[in-house]
């Protein structure tokens, strides 16, 4: 067992972690944020993806023990309350989401590439997302929701 | 995920003490981004996992007009990708990763990672032979230089004892030519199927004539394959479409490829000859703009 300090969503947490769980289990199964899923399991589908330090990361090919004193942010991090992130805003709007299943994912990734360069081109936000994968809408409206928002 | 004993070391000394003291079963950690991976799978157990990627020593990329790229054990893909410097005077080695994995992989995955681990489909290390790069690696004794070109022994396999750590990538300056990295993969974040890191360098008084270059071929092979005859072939000579033909031949010649899920041996040949052409024709088109 090792005690991991780590804040997540602005919330500083401690707990007890066997050093094999990673990112990704530690946030679903021991602090209930279901939003960050384990799809693949082998870092190709994004469905794990987290900002660690502001940067998108797959949390499930990340060992938890390693972001000791580190901060993560999460989907469910991303509304301030009631109201939600430009991001998720525009994800609705564009009609963006289907099953939902890619949808934190793409948002986390979207949020780092927006970080990092506030006015991407579409092949800017293309090559930001390849790492995130969706079965259901083809891509094109999730890019148009990220395009809306930097171009803001 | 088997469960390990986990150590965070602080210091090279500390890491290097600790595989002394565990050898083979032990593995180091870094991005883990191929680890993990393989530790998912059960495809690895180790029972020690010497953790180094707190160690802030390692994480650098420096650059001397004379001494050329240094690249520490820590540094990121991202950080390459990103690196003014690297753009501008190696710029092979930010093109080759802005094409590897995913832009998340790519923040967390460390470039010296992926050397270690030894997937003959790597991106990285056509990249750094190309440019006749050198590793260093570190044990408990002392430092030793190897080049790039040498690390690669077997699938997976490199030649890192198991009581040292690769510590830093040397690239020494490109005082001509340019290069170019392009692959071949099914999907955008896939592994290459076949990759070809090329530096070329023109004649600086008549730019059709190749004075140098360097063919090096990823993922057709239990290693990266340098495709020597190839460039025996067109060193001192004219890069007409005639001879760009037949090196390609050539390097289709030379490479292994296997059957495998990206395709049959036959297809790869086919698509290494096109990935000879198309890659020296962009690096030689590169070169004489200089």
């Amino acid at each position: 067992m090792e005690t991991l300090n780590i804040t997540v969503n602005g919330e500083a947490i401690e707990a007890q972690i066997d050093p094999n769980t990673t990112l990704q289990k530690f946030l679903h199964d021991t602090l209930g944020l279901t939003g960050t899923k384990e799809g693949c399991g082998s870092g190709m589908c994004g469905c794990c993806t987290v900002l660690l330090e502001g940067k998108a990361i797959k949390s499930c090919l990340v060992l938890a023990i390693q972001t000791q004193g580190m901060t993560v942010r999460t989907i469910e991090g991303l509304a301030d309350g009631e109201t939600l992130d430009p991001l998720q805003k525009a994800f609705v709007e564009k009609g963006a989401i289907q099953c939902g299943y890619c949808t934190p994912g793409m948002i986390m990734s979207s949020k780092g590439l927006l970080e990092e360069n506030p006015n991407p081109s579409e092949q800017d936000v293309r090559s930001a997302l390849s790492g995130n994968l969706c079965r259901c809408t083809g891509y094109h409206k999730i890019v148009e929701a990220v395009l809306s928002v930097g171009h803001r | 995920m088997d469960s390990f004993e986990y150590f965070r070391t602080r210091n090279v000394k500390e890491a290097c003490a600790l595989l002394s003291q565990y050898g083979e079963e032990a593995k180091i950690l870094a991005g883990g981004q191929s680890l993990v991976t393989l530790m998912k799978q059960k495809l690895v157990s180790p029972t020690y996992i010497i953790d180094i990627k707190g160690i802030p020593e390692l994480d650098y990329i420096r650059y001397d007009e004379a001494d050329g790229l240094r690249i520490g054990a820590l540094a990121t893909h991202r950080s390459l990708e990103k690196s003014e410097i690297v753009k501008d005077k190696f710029f092979i080695l930010a093109e080759m990763e802005s094409s590897l994995a995913s832009v998340p992989v790519r923040n967390w995955g460390t470039v010296v990672g992926n050397l270690c681990h030894g997937d003959p489909a790597s991106d990285v290390a056509p990249a750094l032979i190309a440019l006749g790069a050198d590793a260093t690696l570190t044990g408990k004794e002392g430092s030793r230089v190897v080049p790039v070109e040498d690390f690669f022994t077997d699938y997976f396999e490199t030649a890192v004892r198991p009581e040292e750590i690769v510590t830093e990538i040397h690239v020494p300056p490109v005082r001509e030519g340019e290069g170019c990295y392009y692959k071949f993969a099914h999907r955008a974040t896939d592994l290459a199927a076949v990759g070809m890191a090329i530096h070329v360098i023109m004649d600086p008084v008549d730019r059709e004539l190749c004075k140098d270059i360097r063919i090096v071929m990823g993922s057709v092979g239990p290693t990266p394959l340098r495709s020597k005859r190839a460039e025996d072939f067109l060193r001192g000579e004219r890069l007409d479409e005639k001879r760009i033909e037949e090196a390609a031949r050539l390097s289709s010649e030379d490479a292994e490829p296997t059957t495998d899920i990206n395709g049959s041996e036959d297809y790869k040949r086919e698509i290494i000859k096109v990935l000879v052409r198309r890659t020296i024709k962009d690096a030689a088109v590169r070169a004489a703009q200089q």
